[in-house]
Parts: C-alpha cells; structure tokens; sequence
C-alpha cells in the first residue's frame, strides 16, 4: 500500500529516491507511549518536491528528524522502512549514518540559519561541513574527484546567490536571509539525492521568504535532489510542491498532486483546512475547524478526525480507514470513499491509462 | 471624514523613537520616524499596521502601550500625554486600552490555573460586587470568545491549546471592557484552523462590543481580512495607508507591491508574482532619502535626495512615494483622515 506513481504506457518505471514505508515514531513519556509518528508511507521519484503540511503536533517535524535518523530519547523510532536508493537508513550502523547525512540526505532545519557557528567564517563553515565527508565532491560532469574544499565555496556561494566576499564573512555580519542561503549552500555542497526541508522561512519575512524559496528551487532542480518541503503554511506549498501530502495526528490523511488538492480536496480536514484559509481575493468570513486534535497518548479508535468531522459515520468510530490511491493518483484516508461503488469499480482497468494524467513525472532515465 | 469633537481615544502625533546614539553606541537606530495616528472614539474602528522586522511595528505597538517614551512628540490618550498621566488618569488608561500579545504561552504563569488572569482584572477594577457575579462575568466572558467555561476554569495553561490559550487572553482583554484593544501579532503563533476563530473573535469584540482595534502584524493576509484600513510601515516609516481595499488590492507603493507579490498565494495556479526584490545595492542612499530607495526597483534622483512626504492620491489612500508627486502633499499628522469609516457589519 505505498502510495508511489506506477508504470504507465507512457510512463517508463522510474525508481523512487526515498520510499518510506509504515514509519512509526513514538516519544515515550512517563504517561505511555506518544503516538507521534503513526504508520506514515509515501514515496518520491527523483527530482520531486513533495509538501508535507499539518498543524503542530501532527507529526510533520518527527518525521523530518526520523528521514535523519535524527530522534532522540524519549524519541524511538519503532517500526517501518526508509529506504534511500535501495539502502535501508534504519538498519545503517551509526557511522554509515553519519557519512551518509549531508551527503545523500540534508536537512535544513527550523531555525537552521541560527545554528551557524558565530566564531567561524563562513567558508571555514562550508569546508568543515565537507571535510567531515572526506572533502569529496562531485563534478559537474558526474565524476567524483577530491577537490580542495575552499575551491569550491565561491561556486557554492554564487549558486544560492550570495557573493563571493561573503565567504570571508562572520554569521553576525549577514541578514537572516542570507544566512539560511548558507545554510542552503551547505545543504548542496555534497549534491544529495533528498533535501528535507523543514519550515525553512519560518522566521523570514516573505519577501526574503520568496527569495529563499525561488533559491532552494533553483538549486534542486540544478543537481536534481527531491525535496521534501515541511511546514504549515498552504500557501508556501500551493508555491513550491508537486504533491502534497496532509498529516493528521501523526498519520499521513490525504496524498495528491497539489492542483488537484487545491482544486478538490478530497478529505473533509484538507476541505475545512483549505475553507479557513484568508484570502487576498476577498474578504470573506472566518471559518475555523471547531474541535480539537485528539491527545496522542490515548488515540481514539477509528479515524483521528472523526470527532471534528462534518461527514462523520457510524464506521468511523470503529474501523480506522488506511490511506488509498480512491482515484488515479489520489490518496486519501477516509471512508466516504471507499466501498461506495466510488469509481473504484469500474475503471479499475483504464487506471494504468491515466496514470499520466497530473502529478509530477521525472524525466525518464535514458 | 474627519473625527468628531471628542478627543480620539488614542493620537499619536509626530512621534519618532530612536534607539542608541548614547554615550557609548554612537549609531542611533530609528524605530520610526514623525509617525502620526489617530484612532476617534466613534465609530469603532479597526486598523491594521502591517510591516516586517524592522519596521518598527512593535516599537509602535510600546508607545501607544505607554512602555517606552517617545524621543520626540506625544502620544495621547484622551487627549492627554501618556508619558504625564496621573495616578488616577494612569488606572483609566490601563482600563480602557487592552493589549493582546504574540505568545499566549509566555503571558500565563504557569503555577497559577487560567482563572486567575481572568479574576485579576475583575478584582482590581471592582467589576463584580460578589464573588458568583465575579463568576457569571467570567463565564458570559469566555462565552462571547467562543469557550465553553467548563471546558476552560480551573485548568492549567499547559492543559490548553496554544488557540484556546490566546482567546482566553482575547476574554482577559475583553473582561474589562475596554476602549480600545492594541492587538500584536495575536495568532502568528496559533495554527491555520484555529487562527480563523481567534480573528472572528477580534472581529466580533469590535462589532458587537464596539471596541476599537489596532491589529499590529507582518501578515498582509490576515490585516487585509481583519482591518479596515492599513498603514505599511517599511524602516520607521509609512509607505502607503488608507482603506485596505485600495492599499491591498491595487497598490502604489513599489514596496507594497513588492509585499503583496511576495504573499505566497494558498492557489498553485496564482504563482508569485511580480517584482523581486531590486536589490539596487549600488543606489547611493543615505539618512535623507526615501527608505525603500536602496530596494526600490524604480529609484529616481529625488528619491535619493529626500524622503518623500504622503501623496493623496485618492479620497482614501496615501503614498510616501515620489511616483505619485502629481498629487496633492498632506501632512503626517493627517493620515488617519484617509481612513474609511466602519462599513456596516456584513
């Protein structure tokens, strides 16, 4: 049951960059177990800039940290797969973790830009971050080749857009924004196949904002790293993803290309969230979702959002619906569409046709 | 569209606050600049102060809170300098202007359960003769923010949510019944499902208990829902103010262009748009020119040599920009006559 595009008629296979499958991250705490993190699957092609969004405490942040192999007591992650071009991260000893930190998987973490050392120039930055991989890097033309770490900081720098001089530059004498484009240049020093991204403007203004995010853009799509984008802001995704997916109390709720999100969101939570959202089109009244997110310790059985759900039904309470593709390419995790002679039926055989139709497509290989 | 003969609740006329420029930090940083706002007593009002960091917003949101003095000009309430109320005018004043912060964490203590911030005001002001009015009081408070008492008394900060925790300090402000609420930054920390209701309750403080608001925030999104007009603050200075129909819709400023191109629309088909920022590095600005000119795309040599003053440009708009000079200059200190009288609630 990974949601992962399927070959088509004029879709080549395309392997998945990253395949999570059934995570499950619990922080465990003296009253039970936190159900942070509850059997999340999803998977990305290379290339793709996946959104995954919900409000705090959905779950969105763990798994960022989990992708890492980051979470820390009480923290434990419990179960499930993350598979990064064919290698299992959670069964890599620690050591094999770390070379492969940075080097196939990157974070840019909240608040990264803060955690630049204030002691160290910015190239000595860069070049610790590379040297602690062996100071290899790639080359444009695809071969690996030792390279001296500080030849490579001025080309590093100019592709985020900032200046060479800012090379010799202490983090005190830098804007925010240009901080987190170092943070950014340090992301992409080793070319990795998946940056995640974890509210990276959380604390920027949106002017600087849209810079960071048109540069982040632009450097992934340069060296062809997937992006998984983590945040709470609909807007920043609708901007930046192909797809986006929509956490709930620790589960992944709706999984879609993000037109058709938009368009039509399919589970009512992404209809209410999308409806509360303000607009600069008009002025309209405030809708809220009225209720609460069920406490993670105790999860009620059934679905997580039965009690704020408008469409709510009596098998809601008891049976907890699992996330499935309810037409081509689209994810959801509710029962108002299952079962319901939905589509489902019928065109089962014209789906491999349509699998083409939205979502993103990487270039085929070759 | 002027004010009537009352004095404004609140005036702030020809205020500059600067920072440093002491003895030993010789550069002096100025929050803002000759800023005059009037806020009338009638009709209630709501305006929306919008500006990113460093725009001197929340050194705005202090003056008019009494928390820091003024460098130079006054900040008024009642007609009376805030800096030089009595004992008596000081007890008024901290009644009848309310303040919202950011954080709805940091403002409880977290020993004490919610209840308490809600007896204090009741107490201290002598709201209620006897303790069960005091609990009545309380509990039509909590209701008209849209809590349920039960669910709210007698717990515990951390037992609320952060949107629970921020409109129980909506019905701390409310309680007393102010004049006047100075709302900063109140849902920036609250999630996208609960900052709707927070916002209505604001929105429903000013129509049905007809108290005005001033709604302090970096969101143009949220200030163009909530506000009726709108001052963008860029450096210390005002850019543009007026309706926020005309500032938000169609913009003059090169900044707030810049600011409301720069929204990242909830619409994957709506893709930003518009100027980045220019960047113009190289403009030669210095103290005197415009503040915007050294990003400002269309940068001319006057923009250079002065800072521009506010354009009329239409019955309810102003722009501080050169762009514009075609139309007539008005004083700062008459900005606020721009602004649009409440429209009749929706």
């Amino acid at each position: 049951m990974t949601p992962r595009p399927e070959a088509g008629p004029d879709r080549p296979y395309v392997p998945p960059v990253l395949q999570v499958e059934d995570l499950r991250v619990y922080y465990h705490t003296l009253r039970g177990p936190v159900r942070a993190v509850d059997g999340v699957s999803f998977s990305m092609p290379p290339g793709e800039r996946l959104g995954l969004v919900g409000e705090s405490g959905s779950g969105k942040s763990t798994i960022a940290l989990s992708l890492m192999r980051m979470i820390k007591p009480p923290g434990r992650i419990e179960g499930g797969r993350v598979i990064l071009d064919g290698v299992d991260l959670l069964a890599l000893s620690e050591e094999q973790m770390r070379r492969t930190r940075l080097a196939d998987i990157a974070l840019v973490a909240q608040g990264a830009m803060n955690s630049l050392n204030p002691v160290k120039r910015v190239r000595d930055q860069i070049a610790d971050a590379l040297a602690s991989h062996g100071g290899v890097t790639a080359s444009q033309n695809g071969r690996v080749r030792a390279r001296d770490p500080r030849d490579v900081v001025p080309d590093l720098l100019q592709r985020v857009g900032l200046r060479p001089s800012v090379a010799g530059m202490f983090p005190h004498q830098l804007s925010g924004g240009m901080k987190q484009r170092v943070v950014i240049a340090i992301t992409i020093s080793l070319q990795p196949k998946v940056i995640v991204a974890d509210e990276p403007t959380s604390a920027l203004d949106v002017v600087v904002q849209r810079q960071i995010m048109e540069t982040l853009r632009a450097v992934q799509e340069e060296i062809g790293a997937a992006v998984i984008l983590i945040g709470h802001d609909m807007g920043l995704m609708a901007q930046f993803v192909h797809r986006l997916g929509v956490m709930y109390a620790g589960e992944l709720i709706e999984l879609s290309d993000v037109l058709a999100i938009f368009d039509e969101p399919l589970h009512p939570y992404t209809q209410l969230l999308i409806a509360s959202l303000p607009s600069l089109e008009r002025k309209g009244v405030f809708q809220g979702i009225p209720g609460l997110p069920p406490s993670l310790l105790a999860k009620p059985t059934g679905c997580p959002f039965r009690s704020r759900c408008p469409s709510a039904m009596s098998v809601c309470t008891t049976v907890a619906p699992t996330l499935r593709e309810v037409r081509p390419l689209r994810w959801v995790s509710c029962h108002l569409y299952e079962e319901s002679g939905d589509r489902r039926q019928e065109t089962g055989a014209e789906w491999q046709d349509q699998q083409a139709v939205g979502g993103y497509q990487p270039a085929a290989s070759g | 569209m002027a004010s009537n003969a009352a004095p404004p609740i609140l005036e702030m006329r020809h205020v500059t606050k600067a920072f440093g420029g002491g003895l030993f930090d010789r550069a002096q940083v100025v929050a803002l600049a000759d800023f005059s706002l009037t806020i009338a007593d009638a009709p209630p009002s709501i305006t929306a102060i919008v500006g990113e960091s460093g725009s001197g917003k929340t050194t705005l949101a202090r003056l008019l809170l009494g928390l820091v003095e003024p460098t130079s000009g006054e900040v008024l309430f009642d007609g009376v300098d805030v800096q030089k109320l009595n004992r008596q005018g000081w007890k008024e004043y901290l009644r009848q202007v309310q303040v919202i912060f950011q954080d709805p964490y940091e403002v409880y203590n977290p020993f004490y359960k919610v209840d308490q911030v809600l007896e204090t005001p009741v107490r201290k002001f002598k709201l209620a003769p006897s303790r069960a009015r005091e609990r009545d009081l309380i509990e039509e408070t909590l209701q008209a923010v849209g809590l349920r008492p039960e669910e709210t008394l007698g717990r515990y900060p951390h037992q609320l949510s952060g949107g629970q925790r921020q409109r129980v300090m909506v019905a701390r402000a409310l309680i007393v019944r102010p004049r006047i609420i100075i709302a900063d930054e109140p849902v920036s920390m609250v999630d996208a499902s609960l900052r709707a209701t927070i916002l209505a309750s604001l929105v429903k403080l000013n129509r049905e208990f007809g108290i005005s608001l001033v709604y302090i925030t970096h969101d143009l999104t949220t200030a163009y829902q909530v506000g009726e007009n709108i001052v963008v603050l860029y450096r210390g200075t005002v850019a543009e103010a007026g309706s926020v129909e005309q500032v938000v819709r169609e913009p003059r400023h090169p900044y707030t262009q810049l600011l409301v191109g720069s929204v990242p629309r909830a619409d994957p088909r709506h893709p930003w748009q518009g100027e980045r920022d220019a960047s113009g590095e190289a403009a030669r600005a210095n103290a005197r020119s415009c503040a915007f000119a050294d990003r400002c795309p269309k940068t001319m040599p006057i923009c250079i040599e002065q800072h521009p003053p506010l354009f009329q440009t239409d019955p309810d708009r102003v722009v501080a920009c050169y762009l514009n000079r075609e139309a007539p200059v008005i004083g700062g200190e008459e900005l606020s006559k721009v602004f649009v009288q409440a429209a009749s609630p929706a």
